[in-house]
């Protein structure tokens, strides 16, 4: 049976196991590879993606449990040719190393600003739980701070 | 150091080229192992390399792959008509953002406009073997290294003079090696034949010239060309030997700020790692090998899996099983619905408490010095566990046998061994195999030479799948148990204070090699140092961790001095500094350190410092944590550091490597282990070996001190300081001393 979903916009039809997890039926399905693979069981956070503008660890995902829902990955982040203020910031403040974890951290800080413009270092603390091995969390509070920092400045 | 450096030239005379390496190329040797090449590129422009031990006439003929029809050597830097400039550097990426670091080296020497300076990781050929590490590892460039000479040489350089040819990225030696000693050379000798070409060009003395920005100019005449225009011209001028290097006055580019450029790349998706490759046709397989080292393989009912989804096959091998479907999903289920039996390679009632005995057996048998009669005697033991690098990027690689050939793409910190790995596991000739290095997903030594068992797998097990190319994907629980760890190491130091409260005796025996015995060397001055290895007991296979021997001997080292000043009643800050009268940089260092954390000002109730000061790698680093104990739990709220890295090429990717090595020693001071048990680790995935995450990772404060000295490395020294400084926090904190990591409280 076909589990139908949006991906990035875009009205997607895969025939495979309804179990499959989403991140292996993206990255091997779809050939979208940005979104990456770190535990299998939804603990660091390198495979997350937005699932109607929620995040989720698409590891520990079913692909049939986003049936009829619109999934973004890190290739549809950025809109309309312009990347998005998340990714921005990262280019500006150099955040990735390795840059591995860096998809999934960024769909995580993106989804927390969303839900919560003017984040401080605590509420992006608890909202965002994922691993970076390469230890870029100082660069990645800066970055979110410039972010809110503008939201602020624009909103006065 | 004079104000032009200049490398030593063993043999001034130029090379006599023999018969292969007249045309197009001319060679010029500048020392007895390495030498400076140069040609004309098929469609015009310059091609100059400097190599390494690897780098000889006759090699000038090898042509790697996707060369054709561009002329390209195999060598270091093309300047190009349309006045670009392509530097080829024969390191991978990993993060550590080196490429940009030893690119800017050569525009710096070369005069280049770095917004026309493109980047390019050189294919594994012998040709870019990075011989430079040798070099930079010894002391023949009037560099002071402090006791030099009673030390042995470090790790990498040892590890390199051990090999034939390698091509690797480690040891923090990219820049402090290729660049400051291959690349800072390539680019002052492609501007001197840049201006010959130029006063042939113009008709006019070459001293009326200068290079800036791409371009000769001179000025009395107003007349000038850029680098591109005059490239094809140069490449006919005479090579020069022992080019002069500019003085460090006259920097423009290094010691400024500069992007990388493969991060806009990883912010957007498409960075491609070793995992991401998609080969026409390929298959996928995962694996599950013997848990036990030494394990072989002993019997296996492949029926459970063979029926499965999308399952094409079983493949046994002597020591692990691997099932190969249409998917990694699949491949993943399948080989779970296994129970393959594994022998325990006679080591199957192994546990960490056993291994720990062998240590101290060990130790025991060597014997620690004995404190002649003294004050104060103070003596302590130190253990670190085993650790897995946990790179971000489980194990991957993707092989294709066919038609006589073999491909391999895959992340490595070192392509041309693992290219010999993947030839010798297929059986074939090095110039039959191809490898298609990916970017790593994270290294810290665990893709480094002798850590390809991913790499033999792999091609194993496309000998089952060829003509098809099979991507082997390691679950993250594969990666964790079947690690290249940090080795399990036991230190017992004994030392006496006189009544002046200073250390007159310093006896360290440790468990470990011959190569670690630098780390393990405290760089006090103390009159009585005694520092030996006691052999080193093994069980799970080792490997080089992020910082090598000085991740532990940092701890070891620098929890014992801290140890002395306590019980001389000193403050740590100040006996370390009473012992660095021979050591001003270290000295130095430390000062910063302390004036930068505030070191002595009050702190809130419940917070308590410490200090660690530990060379590594070149560099110096000296750390202050700031701890709170919460909830039963060591929180380490802020960390501050100095550091003399010579010259921080890039400052800004300096910080980033200090910053993260910082984040990386923090979560092995605090959660890393990997236990033993029935001989198998224990530790399976990230909750039982868990990372420091933004909510409890420190914030870190970084100064350079710029000591103008030689370039140091920094991809490791940031780690070594911090779970000593961290632990001797806890003990002004608590004062409980803790001797073990990772560090918990009792």
């Amino acid at each position: 049976m076909a589990i139908e979903f949006t991906l990035n916009g875009t009205l997607t039809s895969l025939e495979v196991d309804p179990a499959m997890p989403l991140l292996w039926a993206i990255r091997e399905q779809t050939g979208l590879t940005g979104t990456k693979f770190g535990c299998g069981i939804g603990a660091c956070g390198a495979c997350t993606v937005h699932v109607d503008g929620t995040p989720v660890r698409s590891c520990s995902t079913p692909v049939e449990s986003v049936a009829g829902r619109e999934v973004t990955t890190i290739e549809g982040l950025a809109q309309n040719g312009e990347l998005h203020p998340v990714q921005r910031a990262w280019i500006e403040h150099q955040v990735p190393q390795c840059g591995y974890c860096q998809s999934g951290m960024i769909m995580a800080v993106a989804a927390a600003l969303e839900q919560n413009p003017r984040a401080t270092d605590e509420d992006l603390q608890a909202a965002v739980t994922n691993i970076c091995r390469c230890g870029t969390y100082q660069r990645i509070r800066e970055a979110v701070q410039s972010i809110t920092a503008t939201t602020e400045a624009s909103s006065v | 150091m004079s104000e032009h450096e200049r490398p030593p030239v063993d043999e001034q005379a130029a090379e006599t080229p023999t018969d292969e390496s007249q045309e197009p190329s001319r060679l010029r040797k500048w020392s007895r192992r390495a030498f400076i090449g140069a040609g004309t590129l098929a469609g015009g422009g310059l091609v100059l390399g400097v190599g390494g031990v690897l780098f000889s006439p006759n090699r000038l003929r090898v042509m790697p792959d996707g060369s054709e029809g561009n002329g390209q050597l195999g060598t270091w830097i093309r300047i190009t008509p349309d006045n670009r400039i392509n530097v080829l550097i024969p390191h991978c990426e990993m993060g550590q953002g080196a490429l940009t670091g030893v690119a800017m080296l050569c525009a710096e020497e070369m005069e280049a406009d770095w917004q026309l300076v493109d980047i390019e990781q050189a294919p594994p050929e012998d040709i870019y073997a990075n011989g430079y590490l040798v070099r930079a590892g010894l002391d023949e460039f009037g560099v002071k290294i402090p006791r030099w000479l009673e030390r042995p040489l470090d790790y990498v350089s040892y590890k390199a003079m051990d090999m034939a040819s390698i091509q690797t990225t480690g040891g923090s030696m990219s820049t402090r090696g290729t660049g400051q000693f291959g690349m800072r050379v390539a680019g002052a000798a492609a501007k001197l034949m840049l201006l010959d070409a130029g006063a042939e060009h113009f008709a006019v003395p070459v001293e009326e010239l200068t290079a800036r920005a791409s371009r000769v100019t001179h000025e009395a005449s107003g007349q000038s060309a850029t680098f591109g225009e005059l490239a094809s011209l140069a490449s006919t001028m005479k090579v020069p030997n022992g080019p002069p290097l500019k003085p460090r006055s006259a920097y423009r580019l290094v010691g400024t700020s500069q992007n990388r450029a493969d991060i806009p790349g990883k912010v957007v998706g498409e960075a491609q790692y070793g995992i991401d490759v998609v080969v026409p046709d390929m298959v996928y397989a995962t694996i599950t090998a013997a848990p036990i080292p030494g394990g072989r393989l002993a019997s296996l009912d492949p029926a459970p899996a063979m029926g499965m989804p999308g399952v094409l096959d079983v493949v046994q091998l002597e020591d692990a099983v691997a099932v190969v479907a249409d998917g990694y999903w699949n491949a993943s289920q399948a080989l779970a619905a296994l129970n393959p039996q594994f022998t325990d390679g006679g080591v199957g009632g192994v546990d960490t408490g056993a291994i720990r005995g062998m240590h101290a057996t060990a130790i025991d048998d060597e014997g620690v010095g004995e404190a002649p009669e003294s004050a104060r005697i103070v003596t302590a033991e130190y253990c670190v566990p085993y650790l897995s690098h946990a790179t971000m990027e489980p194990m991957v690689a993707t092989a294709r046998i066919a038609n006589g050939r073999l491909e391999v793409w895959a992340g490595t910190q070192d392509p041309l061994s693992s290219r010999r790995v993947a030839a010798r596991a297929a059986d074939l000739d090095e110039e039959d195999v191809t490898l298609h290095n990916q970017q790593l997903g994270g290294g810290f030594g665990r893709r480094l030479p002798g850590t390809y068992d991913y790499i033999e797998q792999a091609v194993e097990i496309a000998k089952a799948t060829s003509p098809r190319a099979v991507k082997l994907v390691w679950s993250r629980e594969e990666d964790m148990c079947h690690g290249y760890f940090r080795p399990f190491v036991m230190s017992r130091q004994a030392g006496a204070l006189d009544a002046e409260g200073r250390a007159v005796f310093w006896s360290h025996v440790y468990t470990g090699g011959f190569s670690d015995s630098m780390a393990a060397r405290p760089v006090y001055g103390v009159d009585d140092l005694d520092v030996r290895s006691a052999g080193m007991p093994e069980h799970l296979r080792t490997g080089a961790w992020r910082s090598v021997a000085s991740s532990q001997h940092g701890f070891f080292v620098e929890s014992f001095v801290d140890e002395m000043a306590h019980a001389a009643g000193r403050d740590p800050v100040d006996f370390r500094r009473s012992m660095l009268d021979e050591e001003p940089r270290h000295a130095a260092v430390l000062e910063r350190v302390a004036e930068l954390s505030g070191w002595g000002t009050a702190l809130p109730e419940g917070r308590a410092r410490g200090v660690a000061l530990v060379e590594s790698f070149g560099s110096i680093v000296a750390q202050v944590a700031e701890v709170s104990v919460e909830n039963g739990a060591i929180r380490v709220h802020h960390v501050y550091c100095a550091v003399d890295c010579g010259i921080a090429v890039n400052p800004q990717q300096a910080l980033a490597q200090v910053q993260g090595g910082i984040i990386f020693g923090t979560s092995s001071a605090l959660f890393h282990e990997i236990t033993v048990q029935g001989g198998a680790p224990v530790q399976r995935n990230f909750p039982e070996y868990d990372m420091v995450r933004l909510n409890n990772a420190p914030l870190v404060s970084v100064a350079f001190v710029d000591s103008g000295a030689s370039i140091g490395g920094l991809g490791e020294p940031g780690v070594p300081p911090v779970a000593p400084a961290i632990a001797n926090a806890v003990y002004a904190l608590t004062g409980q001393r803790l001797r073990d990591l990772p560090l918990r409280l009792a």
